[in-house]
């Protein structure tokens, strides 16, 4: 079927090139799922990502191909002890609406995300945050709940700045369909879950480290089917699209005109095993099962052949480049079906076992995992459910193992992701009170050398009893029109504002 | 013919009151849309407050008659997560999927007429395969994969038409092609066996005696007679298309009730997928009620029959 698509495809596309693309000054792209809302706090769609580069800003910006911090919203800002953050504010910015920016609407900001009574969707990235206040009218102070040294991290992070007055006047439900920032682009439609469409903020300050918006309007439609996406992408119909499945993406690179990006993204593999028994009673309790595991599946096998696209095998639980990650002198388990079938004996289970295996997205690769385990006499059943429903029962205490993968929300700390799982939350499965303290303690520890110390220990202890198995990092994989300019970027969320025409 | 009447509207409503009940357990057994609104961080007293808030913290009977009753006025309350009306949704789609139906049901039609009397004429024929195999394909090729290959050809490589949306008419025929093609052969055998009842029946053989040309003998005596069960047929198709436009309106990124009753089905959305069930089988049970009333005003027999 796909040769079939593309072959049509290579005949025709080269005669009738880009209809859509540079004429108009409209870029139209495409993504799967409906954003229910297009208030960032309250959603944890990865396209809201995306919505949320091109018409909010935060108070600091962490570069996309550095990550390197540098002034937005804030032009400065600094500990002036663990739990206070102060920071000055930029003048002479105005939001979408005419509204100028000042200490009101961080305050504002910080006072809906922080509300108990009227708790976001994603409050784990705000959690750290007690309260905000005014110093003078473009300078605030963050008052942290206990020391939390990865608190700049999470401000250039899906921390985006609102207008106090608009958010006031139009209240949460107003704000997700007409959303007003101070970004590059507004949003002058939409219809929930079927099209948004933002055009260029001609009053986008100066000095922003995002750079003046080119393109005039981008049109985004909602398109279930990824085989649609790519005949519209084909066609001329769309300009860009995203998450494209791996093997679409090198057969679209051979087509002409469309340029296909793979970009490494943080989003990180890994099989969580019951260790603690949580579940009820586990062969996951034996840490030679757990080890066992470990040894049957060839991960670097599969980041290479079924992600491709310059992912990477990964020894301990986080994403390399995220601070505290190391795998320096850690136990790694090489691909070896003979030292898992030894192990399996010794624990008790020479014929293997049965168990369910839960994951919610990327089939094909827990798939593999389950061929590898059959290969050593182990059958699992693969359980396939939609994330909310999966991570329901694994906050319930209900899974014996799971193929999860975790993007982290782009933050490049541990803390979002090797904290999720082990710091004794209704994830933790390990209930390792060791790992808890030192996870605790690097969570807090403004000391970053330290920091760095909790967390290789957590991390070694965590490979070495095998609580998870690390698997790869996933690899997003853009395609878009030949016609576009779109420079790579190191995380995951494409920042379209970005986008410009050759 | 009244009594008849009022048994089967009876019937239909406590077919669509039962489906709608069974809908709405089944959704009860799926999960717990609280925590999902609540969000990651959310406390018990906040799960409980949204709970109370939504009615989900009352007995599942209560909350049935409840809903139930509000339906009956119209009000199907708030989607959980666009915080829009749910029937102000459903307004919205319905035309969408329906013009969907309609043009499916009118292909469908147009496309097995045409086959079933040359089949008729020609029984046991090489025509006589030649036109059911082409209906056939219609049942056996699973429509996802026809809905491609026809976004290959048309949108693709001869360009003559849209390939997803549903912003104007053009969008609407290969998903219609794709949806209606499914119906062929069940249109095409009733034709087929219609018309040769017809052909073989004595007032033809008449009209034929007459001397009256064959095409007027074909169109205005045969067909006319043949295509009257068709007609009832074709109101329980449009109701099986109504449940076949998920897949098709995924495909072509339609935005009608199939693709809404797929979304909200995944996110949860209980009081969006509570009252498509309820719409869709009522209009569901309407149709067939149609289709019933009419074969019973065509052939009396069946009114007497139980």
């Amino acid at each position: 079927m796909r040769k079939l698509v593309y072959g049509a495809a290579a005949s025709f596309v080269l005669a009738t090139s880009a209809m859509a693309a540079s004429g108009d000054n409209t870029l139209n792209i495409a993504w799967k799922s409906e954003l229910t809302t297009l208030d960032r706090f309250n959603s944890a769609s990865p396209e809201i990502n995306i919505v949320q580069h091109l018409v909010f800003d935060g108070l600091i910006y962490r570069d996309p191909d550095t990550f390197e911090y540098k002034p937005a919203l804030a032009t400065e800002w600094e500990f002036t002890d663990d739990k206070t953050l102060e920071l000055v504010l930029r003048r002479g910015v105005t939001f979408q609406n005419g509204e100028p920016f000042n200490a009101d609407d961080v305050v504002a900001t910080i006072k809906y995300i922080t509300d108990p009574d009227n708790p976001i969707v994603t409050g784990n990235n705000t959690s750290w945050i007690d309260s905000a206040a005014k110093i003078g009218d473009y300078k605030v102070r963050i008052n942290l709940k206990e020391p939390f040294p990865a608190a700049v991290e999470y401000l250039a992070g899906p921390i985006p700045m609102y207008p106090n007055e608009y958010l006031a006047s139009v209240g949460k439900e107003g704000f997700s369909t007409k959303p007003i920032g101070t970004g590059p682009y507004r949003v002058t439609d939409s219809e929930p879950g079927r099209s948004i469409t933002f055009e260029k903020n001609d009053a986008y300050w100066d000095g922003s480290p995002k750079g003046k918006p080119s393109i005039g309007k981008i049109v985004q439609r909602t398109i279930p089917d990824s085989n649609t996406q790519v005949a519209e992408l084909l066609s001329g119909g769309i300009d860009w699209m995203w998450r494209v499945p791996e093997d679409q993406a090198s057969k679209l690179g051979d087509v002409g005109n469309v340029t296909v990006q793979a970009n490494e993204t943080m989003r990180v593999g890994f099989i969580l095993f019951d260790s603690s028994g949580r579940a009820g009673g586990s062969p996951f309790q034996k840490v030679a099962v757990r080890r066992a595991i470990s040894h049957a599946i060839d991960r670097e096998s599969m980041s290479k052949k079924l992600v491709g696209g310059g992912s990477r095998s990964v020894h301990t639980l986080c994403f390399p480049l995220q601070f505290g990650c190391t795998d320096e002198g850690a136990v790694k388990y090489e691909y070896s079906p003979d030292k898992a079938k030894k192990l399996l004996a010794e624990a008790g289970y020479p014929k293997g076992f049965e168990f369910d295996i839960y994951a919610f997205s990327n089939r094909p690769y827990t798939e593999a995992v389950v061929n590898y385990l059959r290969a050593v006499g182990v059958q699992a059943n693969l359980r396939f459910l939609q994330f909310p429903a999966l991570f329901k029962k694994l906050q319930a205490g209900e899974i014996q193992a799971a193929h999860m993968n975790w993007g982290s929300y782009g933050i490049s700390d541990v803390s979002a992701l090797t904290s999720r799982f082990f710091k004794g939350g209704k994830t933790d499965y390990a209930q390792d009170k060791d790992v808890q303290t030192w996870i605790e303690k690097a969570d807090a520890s403004v000391n970053g050398d330290e920091r760095k110390q909790l967390y290789k220990k957590a991390l070694d202890r965590i490979a070495d009893q095998a609580y998870a198995l690390p698997m790869f990092s996933y690899v997003n994989y853009l395609a878009f029109s030949s016609d576009l300019k779109l420079p790579p970027q190191a995380d995951e969320f494409p920042h379209l504002y970005r986008a410009a025409w050759k | 013919m009244a009594a008849f009447a009022l048994r089967r509207v009876l019937l239909a409503a406590l077919v669509a009151i039962t489906v709608s009940a069974i809908a709405f357990g089944l959704l009860y057994l799926s999960g717990d849309p609280v925590r999902a609104l609540a969000g990651e961080n959310a406390t018990d007293e906040v799960i409980q407050r949204l709970s109370q808030e939504y009615g989900f913290d009352r007995p599942i009977g209560e909350q049935f008659l409840s809903w139930l009753g509000k339906a009956v006025t119209g009000d199907f309350g708030k989607s959980i997560y666009f915080n829009t009306d749910v029937a102000e949704m459903i307004w919205d789609r319905l035309p969408i999927t329906m013009a969907l139906g309609v043009m499916a049901l009118g292909f469908a039609i147009c496309l097995s007429i045409p086959l079933g009397v040359l089949a008729a004429l020609r029984p046991n024929t090489f025509v006589d395969k030649a036109a059911l195999t082409i209906s056939l394909f219609g049942q056996a090729l699973p429509n996802f994969w026809f809905a491609i290959l026809l976004i290959i050809l048309f949108g693709l490589t001869l360009r003559w038409l849209p390939i997803s949306g549903n912003s104007s008419f053009a969008h609407f025929i290969l998903p219609a092609v794709a949806l209606g093609y499914y119906a062929t052969p069940a249109f095409m055998r009733l034709i087929r066996a219609e018309m040769m009842d017809v052909l073989a029946s004595d007032y033809i053989r008449t009209a034929r005696a007459k001397g009256l040309s064959t095409s007027s003998v074909l169109f205005k005596h045969a067909l006319r007679n043949a295509i009257i069960p068709v007609v009832s047929l074709a109101a329980v198709q449009l109701g099986f298309m109504l449940g076949g436009s998920v897949i098709i309106e995924q495909v072509f990124a339609i935005k009608g009730l199939g693709a809404l009753a797929w979304e909200s089905i995944s996110r949860s959305d209980y009081p969006v997928v509570q009252a498509l069930v309820l719409v869709i089988s009522v209009i569901y049970v309407g149709l067939t009620l149609c289709a019933d009333l009419l074969n019973a005003a065509i052939d009396p027999r069946l009114r007497h029959g139980h």
